[in-house]
Parts: C-alpha cells; structure tokens; sequence
C-alpha cells in the first residue's frame, strides 16, 4: 500500500475530524468534573439522550436545525433536574458517591430509552444540505464532518467568551478554585453548580445530535463512547478546558494515524497514552495539581 | 463485657448487640453455617455456586475499597487473570485442580503486583482511571493471546470429577460442585478474618479514614496500599478460577470494564467494610436480575433504580445499614 | 343416612380428582422441554424476540399435530443478554433446574460456544442458530452438537462464487475478532478459485463506530468490491460511513451476511445496492412449497408479517428437533441424536440434513440485493437473486476440519 502525502494528510484530517467530537464530550466533563468536583458517570448516557431528542425533533419538526438547536437544551433541563434532586444531596460524603449514583443513573436512562424508542438501532439521515463531499484539494471529504469541526470551534468560542468575559464565567472560575470563599462572598454557589451540570450534559447532547448522521443512534452508543470522554479528560487533565481540546485532538490524531501503522494496536492507544501521561503527570496535561480526591 | 462496655441504648437492641457481637467472634464459622444452607434456600444450585463466586469477588474489592478507601476501576483484571490462568493449566496443559487454582491466584496478585507499583504513586480518581487504563491493556493483551480463543473465550475447561483423599467428588452434579466451592470460599473467608483482626487490618482501615494521620503515626502508606491491593486481587483471582471451573468456559467479558464496575455495584448494594456484605450484595444483586429478568425484559432499570435508592438513601448497603440500625439501636 | 349420601357423592369426585391431578402430574412431568436461551436485552433484541416467535410457532404446531402420544412440547425462554457466562448460567439453571432435555439457541459465536460446553458434558442435544466455524471443528463439535445456522465458510462460497469474476479487485473491511476472519479467510479461498485479486484488508476493531479512519486507506487500493466482514450495527454503520464517503460510486458493496433487522435500522437508503447472503427471505415461497407453508403459518400467527432469517432458523431447528424427537419415539438424547443424524428434512426451504462428521446442517444460501426505497409491506426489504443449492461442496473437508474419515 503506498503511503502518499495525500492518504497521510487526509487520514490526519479525518484524526482532526473525530478529534472534534472526543472535544466536545470531554469539555462537558471537565467543566462538571472542574466546578462540581463529580465524575459523571451518566455522560455517555446524556450523550445518547441527546441523540434520540434529536430523533424525535427532527421526526416532529421535520427539520434537523431545529433538531440540532433544541435537543442540547431538552437535555441540559434534564440534566438540572439530575442534579438537583439525586447529585446535590450527595454533596460533602466524598468523590465517590456521586460517582456511583451516575453510574446507576446510566443503567436507568439506557433502559429507559429502550422502553420508548425501542431496542433496535433507528437510522437517522444526513441533512440534505450537508451530504456529500467537498474538495479539499488532497482529496474529497465529507461535507458533514467539515460542519462538525465547525460547530465545535463555534462552541469553543462560545464557552470560551462565556468562561472569560463573563460576570458567571468569573463565577465559574473562582468557584473552581475556591468554592467556599466564593459561598462567603454571598454567591449561590449550588445555583452556579446546578447550571454548569446543565451545560455540560447539554454539550454532551449536542455531541449526540452531531454524531447521529454519523452513525445512526442505538440505545447502547452512549456506553462506548464514555470510555473514550474520560481518557480524553483525564489526559488533558480534569477541570481544565484547555486539556480537553489538545487532548482530544491528540488522540483523535494518534488513533486515526495508528491504523495506517499498527491496525491492531489503534484502540488501545489511547489507553497506553492515558497510562504513560498518568504515570508521568498525574494531574493530565493542563489539570492543577492540587484538584484531587 | 464489663459494664463499661455497656452503652446506653434501649435494653431489647441492647440485647441483639450483644447477640450480634457474639456472633462477630465467631464469624468464619456463622459465614461457614450459611454457605452450607444457602443451596436448599436457592431455586437451582448454580445461582447459589454465582452468589458465592460473585461475593468471592466483591469480598476481594471490599478488601482495597471498603476496608482500604482506594476506589479501583480495573478489578476484572484479577478476575480474569485469575479465571485464564486457571482455565488455561486446566483445558490446555492437563493440569490438576490443585495446583492449577493456587496458580491462577499467584498469576493474579503478580499482575497486580505490577499494576499497583504503577498505581499507587495517583490518588483519588487517577487512581481509579489509571487501573481502569491498565486493565483495559490486560484485556487487550489476553484478547490477543492465542491460547485465550479471543472473542469467542476459552472452552473446554472441563473439571468433571474431582478426587481428594480417597473421596470423589462428580462435579457435573450440581450440589456436589457448591460443596467443592465452598471449602475455597470457606478458606479464603477465613483467611480474610485473620488479616482483618491483625494489625494490618488496623493500618488498612487508618489509611482509609485518614491518610496523613497514618502517615504520620509512621506507617509506611504506599507499602500498605500495595499490599492491600495485592491481596485483594488474591481473593479476585480465585473467584476467577473457581468461575472457570463452575462455567467450563472463561468469557472475554471477564475482563471487560463492565465487569470492574459490575462489582463496584455488588459491594456497594452489600456494604462497604463489612466482612459479609458483599455476599449480600451478590446475592441481593443476582437475585434481582434473576427475578427482574423473569418478568420483564427492562430488569435493568429496575436494577440501576434499586442501585440510584441505596446511593441515596442506603449508603452503607443491605448488610452495612442492618449492622448499623443493630448497633446504635436505631 | 345423611353421611352415606354424602360419602357415594364425594368419593366418586374424589377418585376422578385424584385421577385428574395425576394424569396432570404425570403428563407434565413427561412434557418435552427445549431451552431457549436468546439475548432478548441487549442490541440484539430484536433478532432474539423473532427466534422466539419462531420457536414458538413450531412448538404450536408439533402439540396441535398431537404431540408424541399426547406428550406435549414446551418452550422454556431465558434471557442470555448476550453474554457467554450469562449463556451457560441458563443453561445449568435449564438443566438443572427445570429439567430441559433440549437447548436451542445463542445468538453470538460466543455464547454458542459457551453453552455447547455446558451441554456436550453433560451429555445434553444442542442445536445452535448461530453462524460460528468454530463449532463444527474439534475440540468444540461433539456427538450432541448440531449446528442448523450458515457457518462463515459456507456463507463465503455461496456469495463468492456468486459476485467474484476474474481479474477483479477486491477489498476487505473485515471486523477484528472470530467472525470477520472466518469470513475473510473464505472470501480469499473463493476469489484464488475464481482467479479474483485481493488488493488489502483493513481490520477495524469489534464495535468500533467510527470508521473514518478505515476509509481512506481502502478508498486508495481501489477495488472493484468492497467486502464489509462485520455484522450488526458494525455492517449498519460502516456501510452508511463509506457511502457517506462517496464509496459507493466507485466500488460494489458486498457483506457475507444482509440481515433484515441491520437492514431495516440502516434504511434503504444506505443499503441500496448492497449485495449478500442469507439463510432465508419470504421471497423463497414462490419456488419453495416448505417456504409457502411456513411463511403462511407465520403470517396467521403474526399479523401479516413475514418471518425474518435469524427467526427462520430458530423455527427449523425446533421443527427438526420434535421431529426427530418423534421419530426416536421418546427424548432420550442417543436415539434422538441419532434421529436427527440420519434423516434429511425440510422444515422451511427445502432440503436439508446433517453432515455426519460434524453435524452441520446442509443447506442452501440465499444471495439478495437489497431494495432502493421503502415497499409498502414493512418486510419487502430485498430482491431475491439467487439461490446456491443445498451442496456438502459448499462446507468444508471433514478432513480439513480435523475428523479422521
């Protein structure tokens, strides 16, 4: 097999492609994880939540944007509701329950669907603006993904203005740090929390709807898609939203460019990454060292 | 029991908690009693041989969970190594029981000999991601074993008489294979009496409420960790052998992350730090999956409710909140 | 004189009572129990469900024929979740506790594999409705192992022989575990026999559900066919990334295995066009009288729909099963086995029986396309092809396979 520039340029795109993706799950993590101190366990849940509220808009609206633009928030109200009935009153008994209380959380909303929509897989259809390929001039590439990766700049610019130049954003960032300074300070902290759990499984269930032309959606395509999230999160270190976009591309590269290389090795790839950046760094790549169990 | 021992509570709970503490001392031997009647109380002997080798298995992890404070993610890896291990001597090499199960214990605490000196320098939630990592690469290492069949598992592990002193035992007869369980499960119960009641407990469960203060006692943590963690892969290995052996097979799903999280759900059911919990828990576990999955297909909902209520309302489990309402007469 | 009165009434019912509860006893202790253990939760679910309507339709129609000598048949379905050591744990709690004296079932390699350990110890007839090569060969094919399923091997020739042409180009996406290798490992036989090329295979890992990665390397061998060695949602969803990708233009889309449900959750319009094999469409009734009956009993029984391949299986084996059963005059497992060894039957499409060295059913393969756009019947997915006859040319040697003779 020749290994031309133009297979090495397009196999790194499409590394960039599905990198897109990883980013978006993990940002979603990192910001629970980063401002409420919670593994979200039920994150491939929300994301395939997000996915089937796709479904069923389009199938209502007829109209995948309208899909694309109101599933996220269906999904963030969800979400709020999660953590202010089951998450909150686990605040202050340690890391681990509200670990474990997503963890059941994931096993309920799978079923759940299952009993709603059904077992089987439902086909969902690319957006007939968006089919096909565009030249790229190394090669052709499908439209879709192109929009993919610009959705998730758009969104990165967006939670990004959102972080920094924000009166919330200041929130954020000081209750990250110090949440109890931040109480002192007279700020709601729960009422930050409750809306940052929001956005972060909303952004889960934006990546959901954005993969469900890719794929197809099925009730299981949440449990997959989990590991990859907390790699990619725990790599780029949790809390940090810089992480999670070099991470996220790191292995959506490494992965794509290792099937031209070692096929069989590909998918553990990012597990021996996420084993030698631990063992090296243990905080991730950008994550604070001091923000641990 | 002087009267200084004697705490203020009602008399008629004051009286279980007496009863109860007796019943503590002597605790191998009330574990032992219910083994030996838990097969006439089980519809079918095989669920009872799974509650066993399920709560082997939870016993391991509440060893380095409830007992040391470490969360880990990556425990199927010793259930596998262990199950291979003792599948592999047995199908492939015509190796006898008895040699072939204290191997595959062996084979499982050196794995986590080796993943523990990697671990244990993360805390917390590393802690709990780097063994997931790591027993991600173990399943990826024995998928590719030829010896392992990948995907479609290991068959042919084919225990079907057993001789022991003269005695012979037909391990196709169901309740003759619970009793061969039992005696390993019996002994590793005993075995984890002892290290509980030694100082090593002690440290174990100083670590877990209080890391630094251990520590500054004097206590070497990273040494105790590690061998917290190897131990506890111990008991998981053997569960993984004596699985081999009750199956006949050894799925490539033993090591699949699902099953590291599947007993992370059995010990917390049961109770954390408790030394029978975990038996509930499986049982309470297999019990309602086997009822859940007899009248509905969408058991698992029921299951993962079941799971999201004891979070919530019962964290120390069936096991741990009986002894507690016991204790403080609550 | 009231006690008496009472007595002459009460002891008559009585005796009727006792003869009743007994003969009731008595019939059921004798009842012919199957196990079907079928992963009724997880991603084949469906698939699962339709065996078991199949299975069930089977049964109906061995106890309306009369049982053997009123001996009725049972159907005893347990959920294996897909999972191996799930499988087996059925399988002892059917055994064991509700005294099967037949399995039927397992839907992955996997835990057909694992259930035919549990039964072939313990001496127990297992008829497997999956496709697996392994379960025909030493040391997993046994005395009481039959296996009524398409194995990958057979599958491969039929649809090799069938779309390879000399001098053409062909390409593999093969899926990285068991399965994906049987089926490459055939389609190369078949193309070296035709004098086809093999350009390249790319092996994605099991589950994988992006395939981008993939694409572009096979894109750039520039085969004439396309082969996906993957089933499922796998086949679903690479089939639908590679269209996505403008493969489809370029090359044709073969897979061993078109089944209905992938078929459906993929929609027309990703698998038009798409060429395989099956082991049976409705289609098949206008040439095939056992096909006519069968999907017309079904049809009765179902609303109008027609059954689906994997639940055609399951239909078979249970049908084959109780008649063998029948014929051995009882269940005891050597003369039912020995039963279902010598005699050919058909159940649904026409001729089959069993091969003696490692018990695989014989049978034809069914070659589909499937259809452009949606039909106005649900189930009027394919267009019928071609049908390979029933041929042991088809199979692997018994001396390939390892059997002496």
């Amino acid at each position: 097999m020749n290994l031309t520039v133009d297979l090495l340029a397009l196999q790194l795109f499409t590394g960039v492609a599905l990198g897109a993706i990883y980013v978006l799950l993990a940002v979603g993590l990192s910001l629970i994880f980063g401002m409420l101190t919670v593994v979200n366990f039920a994150h491939g849940a929300f994301f395939m939540l997000g996915a089937y509220a796709g479904v069923w808009l389009a199938d209502r609206t007829g109209s995948f944007w309208w899909a694309l633009l109101l599933a996220p928030p269906l999904v963030a109200a969800l979400g709020m509701l999660c953590e202010r009935w089951l998450i909150r009153p686990l605040y202050g008994r340690g890391i681990d329950y509200p670990l474990l209380l997503t963890f059941g959380l994931a096993y309920m909303m799978v079923e759940a669907v299952r009993m709603v929509f059904g077992k089987a897989a439902l086909p969902f259809d690319t957006p007939e603006a968006l089919q096909g390929a565009t030249s790229l001039g190394f090669t052709d590439f499908p439209t879709y993904r192109l929009f993919v990766i610009a959705v998730v700049v758009a969104l990165l610019l967006a939670l990004w203005l959102l972080i920094e130049k924000t009166p919330f954003g200041l929130i954020v960032r000081a209750g990250a740090r110090d949440p109890v300074i931040v109480r002192v300070l007279g700020v709601d902290v729960s009422r930050v929390w409750l809306v940052v759990f929001g956005v972060g499984t909303g952004i889960a269930a934006l990546a959901g709807v954005l993969s469900a032309p890719l794929q197809g959606v099925s009730p299981e395509m949440g449990t997959s898609v989990l590991t990859v999230a907390f790699v990619v999160t725990v790599v780029g270190g949790m809390g940090s939203l810089m992480g999670a976009v070099v991470a996220g591309l790191l292995i959506g590269i490494v992965e794509s460019m290792a099937v031209l290389f070692f096929p069989e090795a590909a998918k553990v790839s990012m597990f021996v990454i996420m084993a030698a950046v631990l063992l090296l760094r243990p905080q991730g790549l950008f994550g604070r060292a001091g923000l641990l169990a | 029991m002087s009267s200084a021992l004697k705490r203020t509570v009602p008399a008629s709970a004051h009286k279980m908690d007496r009863w109860l503490q007796q019943v503590g001392l002597h605790r191998v031997a009330a574990t032992v009693l219910i083994f030996a009647c838990l097969p006439w109380v089980m519809p079918y002997p095989s669920l009872a041989i799974n509650i066993l080798i399920y709560g082997l298995y939870a016993v391991g992890f509440n060893l380095l969970f409830g007992y040391t404070g470490l969360l880990s993610f990556g425990h199927a890896a010793f259930l596998g190594v262990g199950a291979y291990t003792a599948g592999i001597l047995i199908a492939q090499h015509g190796a006898s029981w008895w040699w072939a199960i204290p191997a595959a214990v062996a084979m499982a605490a050196l794995v986590a000999l080796a993943m523990g000196l990697l671990a244990i320098r993360t805390r917390g939630i590393y802690f709990a991601m780097v063994t997931l990592a790591l027993s991600q690469c173990v399943y990826f290492i024995v998928y590719q074993l030829p010896a392992s069949g990948g995907e479609n598992g290991l068959r042919g592990v084919n225990l079907a008489e057993v001789s022991v002193a003269g005695l012979k035992l037909n391990l196709l007869d169901p309740m003759q294979k619970y009793y061969f369980v039992v005696v390993f499960v019996a002994a590793a119960m005993f075995v984890l009496s002892r290290i509980l009641a030694s100082p090593f407990g002690g440290v174990i469960e100083a670590v877990r409420e209080n890391e630094s203060r251990a520590r500054a006692c004097g206590f070497d943590i990273e040494r105790t960790k590690l061998l917290a963690f190897v131990l506890s892969a111990a008991f998981c290995g053997l569960a993984g052998a004596l699985n081999a052996i009750h199956l006949s097979s050894v799925p490539i799903e033993t090591l699949h992350y699902s099953t590291s999280g599947m007993v992370v759900m059995l010990c917390l059911l049961g109770g954390m730090g408790t030394y029978f919990g975990p038996f509930v828990g499986a049982a309470l576990f297999l019990g309602v999956q086997d009822l859940a999955s007899a009248y509905t297909e969408n058991w698992q909902l029921y299951v993962g409710a079941l799971f999201v209520l004891f979070v919530l309302f019962f964290p120390k489990g069936v096991w741990g909140s009986f002894l507690e309402r016991i204790r403080h007469g609550r | 004189m009231k006690s008496a009165k009472l007595a002459s009434t009460l002891l008559p019912r009585a005796v009727s009572a006792v003869a009743l509860a007994s003969a009731a006893v008595l019939s059921h202790a004798q009842t012919i129990k199957i196990g079907l253990p079928v992963p009724l939760t997880g991603p084949y679910g469906a698939e699962a469900k339709d065996q078991v309507r199949n299975a069930e339709l089977a049964v109906k129609q061995f106890n309306d024929a009369g049982g053997l000598h009123g001996r009725k048949a049972e159907l005893l379905v347990r959920d294996d979740k897909l999972n191996p050591g799930e499988a087996a744990t059925r399988t002892l709690e059917l055994i064991e506790k509700d005294g099967a004296q037949f399995i039927v079932g397992g839907l992955s390699a996997a835990t057909q594999l694992s259930i035919n350990n549990v039964t072939r110890q313990r001496k127990v007839i297992y008829v497997s409705i999956s496709q697996s090569d392994v379960i025909n060969e030493p040391p997993d094919a046994s005395p009481y192992t039959f296996h009524e399923a398409l194995n990958p091997y057979m599958t491969t020739q039929a649809v090799g022989r069938h779309v390879f042409k000399k001098g053409m180009k062909i390409a593999f996406l093969t899926a990285d575990y068991a399965y994906g290798h049987e089926m490459t490992r055939g389609f190369t036989r078949v193309a070296r026999d035709v004098g086809a090329e093999v350009v390249g295979e790319v092996k994605h890992p099991l589950g994988a559900q992006d395939y981008s990665t993939f694409l572009p390397r096979l894109k750039a061998l520039n085969p004439d066919v396309l082969v996906f060695n993957n089933f499922g949602a796998d086949n679903r969803i690479a089939i639908k990334q590679a269209g996505d990708f403008g493969m489809k233009k370029a090359m044709k889309f073969v897979t061993p295995i078109l089944t209905y449900t992938a078929r459906v959750a993929g929609g027309a319009g990703v698998y038009e066009g798409v060429v395989g094999g099956t082991q049976y469409y409705w289609e098949l009734q206008d040439n095939t009288p056992s096909a006519k009956a069968f999907n017309a009993a079904f049809q009765a029984a179902n609303g109008g729909r027609y059954p689906s391949d994997y639940g055609a299986m399951a239909y078979s084996a249970v049908k084959s099963l109780l008649a063998a059963v029948r014929t051995a005059g009882g269940t005891e497992t050597d003369k039912v086995a020995q039963a279902l060894r010598s005699a050919p039957y058909d159940s649904y499409k026409g001729r089959q029986f069993y091969r003696a060295c490692d018990q695989q059913s014989v049978q034809s393969v069914l070659l589909v396309e499937s259809n452009a756009k949606d039909a106005a019947h649900p189930d009027d997915v394919f267009k019928l092809l071609h049908v390979e006859p029933a041929s042991e040319s088809l199979l692997r040697s018994c001396q390939e396979l390892g059997f002496k003779g």
